[in-house]
């Protein structure tokens, strides 16, 4: 009934251009996409293009006046050896969590999506780590890993495993792995969340077939599940790849880069030079060589969703 | 035959029950090793300092009676107050902003079929990647000329880079579940293309708004980088960079009302969140899987 009235009255009514113009998609997609581009444009795009240019600039933040110096900068940056060993801290970094993040979120999901009581409970407890704000966790994790108090210390020492503290955050190798594991602890539940969407996709049937093939929980598990979410898994494991290698905030807080620059990244190795150290060209140029590799992650990134898009 | 299926059937019980098992003991070891800097996180927080600093002592259980100082120390003797505020006010602008851009952005790319649609789509989800740590030297440089420095503004203006491009990339997934017959019947129906997207379409997103709202404070609140590199006035901050730099005196670290505080910021973020998963897992499935 309204609905037969509704319409000749629209068209005859006297707001017709006006609802020409509402309907006119071409106009109205741009109109509607436009707003995020301009704004994008003018705060990534031009940044960007602005830390380009400050790469090859001698712009400092006593002095901020422009003057090209070509390739100054990197020169200067590639003769320091923190920044290789910062480089190569970056790859351990990243690719040690990404292995766990992609394993620990994948075990993670399965229990997740699994009906049991209490899911709640343990979802929320489950989830903290990456709701919480990054910051206010590694500082959690710079008390949980104190070198006098740290409970983990006395756990050891009462089972009788260690005489003395292990200084956590005092020594190269057990400081890089212990902002490894934060990142890993901080990121699993993102990956986690991701592969379950994955499993969620999975059609109920073939699984239920798998079971009445007589398949068990691992033959369904590699045989069914993992290639069916393989995209899923890759798309997590990307994501934690590339959130781990521009991240700064972990060993930031966690040891400062320290002890000597053994757990110092690209991303806070540019904000020590850029901010702290008031060289701003020369951390452009830090922060800039994260792109090539980025952008090929960005780029894999895109083929996991193509894949997931075909199946 | 019938003895087949009685063994059969009692094999499935005995692996069902062994499933069972298998799902309970995993669920509760994940939840512990997820959880446990946060579970000691509260017991430090209300710890006497003679019981905190004695190396000797059990540190999950509370030798000394427990105290609330620490934790009335917070709130009355510093900024942290402020900086849970802060914290609101950023977010909430921030996603007032995200939701203005983003969902005419997701409609136009989801709905109005344009050839320049899918590059757009993927070249706005590309900026997602774009991280921080590139951009805060320069975007340092914006702020300041754009006399924003050490104000709650520069981040309002800077964190929608970071949650527009996810908010999009959610909502095209949700307003891809949407049959499009229910536009083409409210555009019968009188509307406008415009219209049936106002009046029609945004209502049946809700629970992907609601989604982006969540997703988007939560990256707000997490956001670090820009945070430090843009304020330095401690009555300016948020949560996530004033903790840090202002609970710390020197080398001193006030570490029960450190614990609480994060304990506090933590458990609501966590809450809301969990009570949107399931929309935020929907979502992203149909994001990936439909652009």
């Amino acid at each position: 009934m309204t609905r037969a009235e509704a319409a000749p009255a629209a068209e005859a009514g006297a707001p017709r251009a006006k609802a020409g113009l509402a309907d006119r998609e071409g106009f109205l997609a741009w109109v509607m996409l436009l707003p995020s581009v301009v704004y994008i444009a003018a705060l990534v795009g031009v940044p960007f293009l602005l830390a380009i240019a400050f790469a090859f600039s001698d712009v400092t933040t006593g002095d901020p006046s422009f003057d090209l110096v070509g390739f100054r900068n990197f020169d200067a940056v590639f003769a320091d050896g923190v920044f290789w060993r910062a480089l190569r801290n970056t790859l351990v970094f990243t690719l040690v969590s990404m292995a766990l993040i992609v394993l620990f979120g994948k075990i993670l999901a399965n229990i997740l999506v699994a009906d049991f009581r209490g899911k709640w409970v343990v979802r929320f407890l489950v989830l903290l780590p990456w709701t919480t704000p990054v910051a206010l966790s590694t500082i959690s994790w710079l008390w949980f890993l104190d070198s006098i108090y740290s409970p983990v210390d006395w756990v050891l020492r009462h089972l009788g495993l260690i005489d003395a503290n292990i200084v956590w955050l005092g020594r190269p190798g057990t400081a890089m792995a212990s902002v490894i594991a934060v990142q890993t602890w901080r990121l699993t539940p993102l990956a986690a969340v991701i592969v379950m969407a994955g499993l969620v996709a999975i059609p109920r049937d073939i699984d239920e077939a798998a079971r009445i093939d007589g398949a068990g929980f691992w033959r369904r598990m590699f045989e069914v599940t993992i290639p069916l979410t393989l995209p899923v898994i890759a798309v997590a494991g990307l994501f934690g790849a590339i959130m781990t290698f521009t991240d700064m905030t972990v060993p930031y807080v966690l040891t400062r880069g320290g002890p000597t620059h053994s757990t110092d990244v690209l991303a806070s190795w540019a904000y020590f030079r850029g901010i702290e150290g008031g060289d701003v060209g020369q951390g452009a140029a830090i922060a800039l060589f994260l792109f090539p590799l980025l952008l090929a992650g960005a780029v894999a990134i895109l083929r996991a969703v193509r894949r997931l898009e075909a199946q | 035959m019938s003895t087949d299926v009685a063994a059969l059937r009692r094999k499935y019980a005995r692996r069902h029950a062994a499933a069972r098992c298998g799902v309970y003991g995993a669920a509760v070891l994940a939840a512990l090793v997820c959880a446990l800097p946060f579970l000691w996180s509260v017991i430090s927080a209300f710890k006497q300092n003679q019981d905190l600093y004695n190396p000797e002592s059990n540190p999950f259980f509370f030798n000394k009676p427990a105290t609330p100082d620490h934790v009335t120390f917070l709130f009355a003797d510093t900024p942290f107050l402020t900086f849970v505020v802060n914290t609101l006010i950023v977010g909430a602008a921030v996603v007032a902003v995200t939701l203005v851009l983003a969902l005419p952005a997701a409609y136009s790319l989801a709905r109005l079929d344009r050839p320049w649609g899918t590059p757009m789509g993927i070249a706005i989800f590309m900026v997602y990647l774009v991280p921080p740590s590139l951009l805060f030297l320069s975007l340092t440089r914006v702020v300041v000329a754009l006399h924003l420095e050490d104000t709650l503004w520069s981040m309002i203006v800077v964190y929608p880079t970071i949650t527009v491009p996810v908010s999009v990339w959610l909502l095209i997934g949700f307003l891809k579940a949407v049959p499009k017959d229910v536009e083409e019947q409210a555009m019968v129906d009188g509307h406008s293309r415009l219209g049936a997207f106002l009046r029609v379409v945004l209502p049946l997103v809700f629970p992907g708004i609601v989604a982006v709202v969540v997703f988007s404070f939560t990256l707000t609140s997490s956001e670090f980088v820009y945070a430090l590199a843009f304020v330095s006035a401690s009555p300016e901050m948020v949560v996530s960079t004033g903790v840090p730099t202002q609970l710390v005196r020197g080398d001193v670290f006030f570490w029960q009302s450190l614990q609480a505080s994060t304990v506090i910021t933590a458990v609501p973020i966590a809450f809301l969140f969990n009570l949107f998963l399931d929309r935020f897992v929907t979502g992203f499935t149909m994001g990936a899987v439909k652009t």
